[in-house]
C-alpha cells in the first residue's frame, strides 16, 4: 500500500516566520514537513507522510476567511491529499478559528478525513466542534508532545475508515446522538453507575449535562416603587388559542403578548401551552403561573413603579439550553431597551 | 432577575442568582386548595417575596426561603 498522503496546516507562529508581525501572511504551500510537522511525522509512522505544509498568518485567514479557505482549499487540491491535519492550535484563538474553518472546508470539499486539536476554551471549539474532529489539548505549545500522538493516531484511525470515540480517542464530543447496541440493558447500566456512586466509586455517565455558564448577579433594585417590572416565564402562559403555537415541548420559540389593561389573567382568555406539567390548574387561572392579578394591586398601590406592557413566555419542557439561551439573549435587549429594571421569572 | 419556581435544584444548577422557591409545578404561585381570596394572600406573599429578593444586594446564588 502506498503511503498516505497528508497536508498540514500551521500558522506564521509555528512556521518560525514570526509572532503578531507576521500574523498577515498570506498562505503559502512548502514541501514537505515545517515546524511540529517533524513531530506529527514521527507519529504518523511508516504509514503516512506529510507531503505539504501550508502556512498562514492568524489575522489574514480570519481577516480573510472566505479568500484563504478558498486559496488553501485549491492549495490541498493540488496535493492530492488523503488527510488533512491542522495545528494543534491549543488555546490561540484566531489559529483555532482558522483550523476549525478550514478543517471544515476540507472535509465539506474534499470528502477527506481531517483532525485539528483545540484546548477547551479555545473560541475555535464552540464554533467548528459540530461538524470537525478536535483533538483535545492543553492550553499551551508545552502540551505539544501530549497532543500531537494523539491527534496522529485519530487521523490515521479515520483514513482506515474508522469512526472516533469520545472520550477514548481523545475527540470532543461533537454533541450528535447516535443509535448504538449495548450488551447490558439500560437499567442495568443505571443502576450500576447508582451503586458506584453511592459507594463513592468511579463511574461514567451516559449522558453528561450541558454545560451552565453562571452570572454575577447584578445589583440589587434601590427604589422598587419607581421600577419598571417584567414578567416572563417558562411555565408557557400564552392567549387563548396559543397564537404563535409555541410547541408543548422541546419549544424552538417564545411569544411576546401586550398585556395593557390586563388586569387578571382569566381562564376565556389565556391558557398555557406547557405539555410538561398538568395543565388543569394553569388553565383554570394563569395567575397561577404568572401572577399578573398581583402585579397590577402593586402597581396601585404604588408598591411597584410599573408592570411593564409585555409579558413574555416560552415552555421550558425539553427545551435545549441553545434554544433557551436564544430566547433570553433577544428578548433581553428588548427589556433593556423599554427601561425595564428587574424581571420575575416565572418557571413551573 | 428574581426565578420563582418550584424546583429549587434545577434552578440552582441552571445559574440563578436569586430564588423564591414556589408551591408545586402545576401552579408555582398558587393552590387550587385553598379558597379564591386565600389563594390571592399566598400569591401576594410570594411576589412580595420575590421584589424582597430583588431589593437584596446578593454574592451569588440565594435561595430566598419562605
Amino acid at each position: 500500500m502506498s503511503k498516505l498522503r497528508v497536508v498540514h496546516y500551521i500558522n506564521q507562529f509555528f512556521a518560525g516566520l514570526g509572532g503578531e508581525e507576521k500574523a498577515d501572511v498570506k498562505p503559502e504551500i512548502r514541501e514537505g514537513k515545517v515546524g511540529p510537522g517533524a513531530a506529527l511525522a514521527a507519529a504518523l509512522g511508516q504509514d503516512a507522510e506529510i507531503v505539504a505544509t501550508v502556512v498562514c498568518g492568524d489575522s489574514y485567514y480570519n481577516e480573510n476567511l472566505e479568500v484563504a479557505r478558498k486559496t488553501i482549499l485549491d492549495m490541498v487540491k493540488q496535493q492530492k491529499a488523503d488527510l488533512f491535519i491542522a495545528g494543534p492550535a491549543f488555546n490561540a484563538g484566531r489559529y483555532g478559528v482558522a483550523c476549525g474553518d478550514i478543517c471544515k472546508a476540507v472535509s465539506q470539499e474534499l470528502g477527506i478525513p481531517v483532525v485539528t486539536g483545540m484546548y477547551i476554551e479555545n473560541p475555535g471549539v464552540d464554533l467548528y466542534r459540530r461538524d470537525v474532529n478536535i483533538i483535545k489539548t492543553g492550553g499551551s505549545a508545552a502540551d505539544m508532545r501530549n497532543a500531537v500522538p494523539v491527534m496522529a493516531k485519530a487521523a490515521l484511525k479515520l483514513a482506515r475508515g474508522e469512526e472516533l470515540k469520545a472520550p477514548e480517542d481523545g475527540v470532543l464530543e461533537k454533541g450528535i446522538r447516535k443509535n448504538m447496541f449495548r450488551d447490558e440493558r439500560g437499567s442495568k447500566r443505571a443502576v450500576d453507575m447508582l451503586i458506584a456512586k453511592l459507594s463513592g466509586q468511579p463511574f461514567e455517565t451516559e449522558y453528561p449535562m450541558p454545560d451552565f455558564d453562571r452570572v454575577t448577579p447584578n445589583p440589587a433594585v434601590k427604589d422598587i416603587s419607581k421600577a419598571k417590572i417584567a414578567l416572563v416565564t417558562s411555565g408557557g402562559i400564552v392567549p387563548k388559542g396559543n397564537p404563535d403555537s409555541i410547541e408543548a415541548s422541546s419549544a424552538t420559540k417564545y411569544g411576546k403578548y401586550d398585556i395593557e389593561g390586563v388586569n387578571d389573567l382569566t381562564s376565556d382568555k389565556y391558557q398555557t401551552a406547557h405539555g410538561g406539567y398538568d395543565p388543569v390548574y394553569a388553565n383554570e387561572d394563569p395567575d397561577r403561573v404568572l401572577p399578573v392579578d398581583v402585579l397590577r394591586d402593586l402597581e396601585k398601590e404604588g408598591v411597584i413603579g410599573q408592570l411593564h406592557r409585555y409579558f413574555y413566555s416560552t415552555v421550558g419542557n425539553g427545551t435545549s439550553v441553545a434554544n433557551a439561551k436564544g430566547f433570553a439573549s433577544e428578548f433581553a435587549k428588548e427589556l433593556k431597551a423599554d427601561g425595564v429594571d428587574a424581571v420575575i421569572l416565572t418557571s413551573t | 432577575m428574581v426565578h420563582v419556581c418550584t424546583v429549587v435544584p434545577i434552578s440552582l444548577t441552571v445559574g440563578a442568582n436569586r430564588i423564591v422557591p414556589a408551591v408545586a409545578i402545576p401552579h408555582p404561585l398558587g393552590n387550587p386548595k385553598l379558597s379564591r381570596d386565600e389563594e390571592k394572600v399566598l400569591r401576594r406573599q410570594l411576589v412580595e417575596k420575590a421584589l424582597q429578593a430583588l431589593q437584596t444586594e446578593v454574592d451569588g446564588q440565594t435561595v430566598f426561603e419562605r
